[in-house]
């Protein structure tokens, strides 16, 4: 057994350990600090230990404990792309425990926090590690069970139990697909290891249904449309920071599922599969950030940019199927080095806003955009990190949601190469829509910020707002610096990305560390470059003189304005620009096919006491669409099939008789 | 395996079946209890011819269980249950006898379809007893089916076990364990279903089974 791969299993049993003690310590006063600072310490280690082996090129260790199934036994295995997602997982799961130890004070019921945070950790840490079905399987399994009890642990609430209801059934039914596509993956011989999955390459009918099953089951996780319905349900239920795990990690956990069987276990994919998968991911990313921008709930809010990202991400990787397909490895290796380094991004930002959204809860106990504002002059700190975060996901250089979506974009811009036709017209609508989406997210963070942090209070709970901890600020700000730090550096990480991609698509994106000034070329420097640092330097010196010439030569002639007039053109905080009404012009352009929605103004007759109503209507339609004929159909079967319920003795025999000849019945005139 | 042999195989085991359909038509309790022993008496011969022919000497215990037990101990013990329980003079059937008999012949057809089809490359004997075999099964069931007295139930139960035994002994080879434990479940079953007769009894006045189902507040 490797001592890498033993060391990382040990980050497992650790965390597991430490789920124990919390389930036995939770009562404690010091069970909060005592956990998370057990959680923290276990994440480094293993963070430290993936990332030198990301970093060192170290290629392939593996382990096979005799635990599972017995002639496959558990199997472990860390490469390339396990060590990155361990990195992913393990710097969540650090810096989630470093805001944990300021945040978790604040829990009501630590009891039914506690133990199943670490059980989570654990969870993740083992899907990526695992190297055979069934272990990927039960780890996969169990994570979405310690996230479900994450998710109940305000249980009190009925929306939380409708949430974990839904998110219940969701997961079993992912699961299932997963399930399924592996028993395919395995074939007729029941080969449940990985290593066997890889050399069997499946028939093109097997491996289309492999890929659908995937899309459904690591989808489903991920959040996709239409399989999201759960995820803006769930997520905001959990603790902040568990939502920031669920948000920024375990959906990053299922794309590594997703990649992990349709690149590398399915071999060869066929052209059509890349249209699947993109289309898939540009509707995802448009629809996601539309619900996100018709959003007030902060939390909800973030849960469906969630949702957009994940979009862009799967986007991405159906490009990399299409490039690989065909047999264009640096293209391919850029479209996966873009997906990849997204999924980082991702984490780190959606981390950082769900923080800010724990932050503002706990400094003012609202959710609702509407109830509050004005709060950079409470908390001006942890405006300052969410205001970074915005910036970074609405894609803004120079920080890093810029540079991985610049690198999509950059591959995208390569589809006129695709001999299909198909795949010609495809890839460009989806730049389209992804370029909608980038822009919807902007949006959607301008929105975000300003509502809830500029303008004035809404509540007067926001008024007794202060500044939280030091832990959750040290959490925030490290995730801004790294937000910053991955986009003036891209190159940097792109190159630790090679050893990922060169074993999945079989080619590595050129080495970007020897560019001069940090820049990044990702196909030539005659089609395209990109300077983070370069950016920052003229953002910085730009504004600097702006503000200087401002400061120095603007007008210092004497106005005169009403008294006591402090510049706000009415006195009535309500009277400020909402979230709602921010939205409005967006969902009359989309609301009628996205939302069919309706407006309805209801104007009292002249003379009539009544106020004037503005009515909106909206629907979910992936809800209406899919899931109530699905819930619908299963009703009217359990109500039908409830009679056999209450059968008698002899109508049980009948019944079973009956089946019986039918089967020897259909075993007789069987062709 | 010269043609008389094989001729008085078939002979016995066609004649279960024969009895099988007797068994369909009688509605009264006694009566099928005796057609019920019958049934065990030609088993218990049709097991010992074919440990005659198999030279095969452990199938003689096995008859000897068929003929002591299921032709003898729990005829007996059945006669005696219905005598305590006062229900000799029943009538009791819950589908038509036409239909029923209608059905019996169906099934038979049926699995002689269906053996003759999955068991092309099988010995002659083997293949015709699997096929009488499958159709002693599949008339027990109807029995127990067709009946609303549970004794009559039980009666269903023990001549489909019949026919499990005379597959057996049809194929070469099944350890005598296998048969011994099949016989002792069997009795098992008998005591059991003995006892929960009384309990029924007991309960209820009676041992047919609608009872149970007005207990529950069902219609029938």
């Amino acid at each position: 057994m490797n001592s890498t791969v033993a060391l990382l299993l040990c980050g497992p049993a650790a965390f597991l350990a430490s789920a124990i003690m919390a389930a036995a310590a939770s009562r404690l006063a010091a069970a909060t600090r005592l956990v998370y600072g057990a959680t923290l310490a276990i994440s480094a280690v293993l963070l430290v230990t993936a990332a030198s082996h990301l970093a060192g090129n170290l290629g392939e260790a593996s382990a096979t404990l005799p635990l599972g199934l017995p002639w496959t036994g558990a199997r472990f295995r860390l490469d390339g792309l396990s060590a990155f997602f361990l990195v992913v997982v393990n710097f969540g799961g650090t810096i989630t425990s470093l805001y944990g130890l300021g945040y978790g004070r604040h829990e009501s019921q630590p009891h039914r926090v506690l133990p199943f945070y670490p059980a989570f950790l654990a969870g993740m840490n083992l899907v990526v590690l695992a190297n055979d079905a069934f272990s990927f399987l039960l780890s996969w399994e169990f994570m979405s069970l310690a996230s479900w009890a994450l998710v109940m642990a305000h249980h009190r609430d009925e929306a939380n139990r409708r949430a974990g209801y839904i998110y219940l059934v969701m997961a079993s039914f992912g699961t299932m697909a997963l399930l399924l596509a592996f028993g395919l993956l395995a074939g007729p011989a029941g080969t449940y290891a990985f290593d066997a999955m890889r050399t069997a390459h499946p028939d093109r009918f097997a491996a289309g249904a492999v890929l659908v099953l995937m899309l459904l089951g690591a989808g489903s996780k991920a959040g996709l449309v239409p399989l999201h319905a759960w995820l803006p349900l769930a997520h905001p239920a959990a603790p902040s920071h568990v939502s920031a795990l669920m948000s920024g990690i375990m959906t990053k956990v299922a794309i590594y599922g997703f990649i992990r069987v349709v690149f590398d276990l399915l071999g060869e994919p066929a052209w059509w599969s890349g249209v699947a998968v993109l289309l898939i991911g540009g509707v995802t990313a448009v629809l996601g950030i539309l619900h996100a921008l018709m959003e007030k709930d902060l939390k909800r809010l973030l849960a469906y940019s969630t949702i957009e990202n994940i979009g862009v991400i799967f986007a991405s990787l159906g490009l990399a199927l299409a490039f690989k397909a065909n047999a264009m490895p640096s293209a391919a290796a850029l479209a996966f080095t873009a997906a990849l380094f997204h999924v980082l991004n991702h984490s780190f930002f959606k981390s950082l806003l769900f923080f800010g959204a724990g932050a503002v809860l706990s400094a003012t106990g609202e959710r609702d955009m509407e109830k509050l504002g004005g709060l950079i002059h409470r908390l001006p700190v942890t405006s300052f990190v969410f205001l970074i975060g915005c910036v970074s996901i609405s894609a803004l250089p120079p920080f890093n949601g810029f540079a991985s979506e610049w690198l999509v974009f950059q591959a995208i811009l390569r589809s006129p190469e695709l001999p299909q036709w198909g795949l010609k017209v495809i890839v460009p609508a989806v730049g389209g829509m992804l370029a909608l989406s980038a822009a919807l997210a902007a949006a959607c963070f301008v929105k975000t910020f300003g509502i809830t942090f500029l303008g004035r209070a809404r509540s007067a709970a926001v008024e007794r707002a202060h500044e939280v901890d030091r832990w959750s600020l040290a959490a925030m700000a490290v995730l801004a610096a790294f937000c910053l730090l991955a986009g003036i550096l891209p190159g940097f990480v792109i190159d630790s990305l090679s050893t990922v991609t060169l074993p999945l698509v079989g080619e590595r994106m050129p080495v970007q560390m020897a560019q001069p000034w940090l820049s990044i070329v990702p196909i030539a420097e005659s089609r395209s470059s990109y300077n983070g640092l370069l950016v920052l330097v003229f953002i910085t010196v730009s504004a600097s003189l702006a503000a200087f010439f401002i400061h120095r030569f603007a007008s210092h002639a004497l106005r005169r304005g009403i008294a006591w007039g402090c510049g706000f053109p009415d006195a009535v905080p309500a009277a400020q620009y909402t979230a709602v009404s921010f939205a409005q012009p967006i969902r009359r352009v989309f609301g009628g096919f996205a939302f069919r929605s309706r407006e309805t103004v209801d104007m009292p007759a002249p003379g009539a006491l009544e106020p004037a109503r503005l009515k909106v209507e909206m629907h979910d339609v992936a809800w209406e669409v899919f899931y109530q004929p699905i819930t619908g159909a299963i009703d009217f079967a359990t109500e039908r099939l409830n009679h056999l319920q209450f059968l008698t003795i002899r109508r049980y025999l009948t019944l079973v008789f009956l089946y019986l000849v039918i089967l020897l019945l259909v075993l007789a005139l069987w062709p | 395996m010269n043609g008389l042999t094989f001729d008085i195989a078939h002979l016995l085991a066609g004649s279960l079946v024969l009895i099988s359909f007797m068994m369909l038509y009688q509605d009264r309790l006694f009566a099928l209890i005796n057609v019920f022993a019958l049934h065990a008496v030609v088993l218990a011969l049709s097991v010992a011819w074919q440990a005659y022919i198999q030279d095969a000497h452990h199938l003689y215990i096995t008859a000897a269980i068929a003929l002591v037990f299921k032709a003898i101990v729990i005829p007996v013990g059945l006669h005696r249950i219905i005598q305590r329980l006062g229900i000799h003079r029943d009538i009791e059937t819950a589908v038509g006898i036409g239909p029923t008999m209608l059905a019996g012949i169906g099934l038979v057809t049926l699995s002689m379809v269906l053996m003759l089809r999955v068991t092309p490359e099988a010995d002659p004997l083997a293949r015709e007893d699997l096929a009488f075999a499958l159709s002693i099964i599949l008339l027990g069931l109807l029995v127990m089916v067709t009946r609303r007295n549970a004794v009559s139930q039980v009666v269903g139960f023990m001549s489909l076990e019949n026919g499990l035994v005379l597959a057996a002994t049809g194929a070469k080879g099944m350890p005598l364990v296998v048969e011994i434990s099949v016989a002792f479940s069997i009795l098992i079953a008998f005591i059991v279903i003995g006892v929960f007769l009384f309990r029924i009894r007991e309960r209820f006045d009676s041992v047919d089974i609608g009872a149970l189902d007005d207990y529950r507040g069902e219609r029938r």
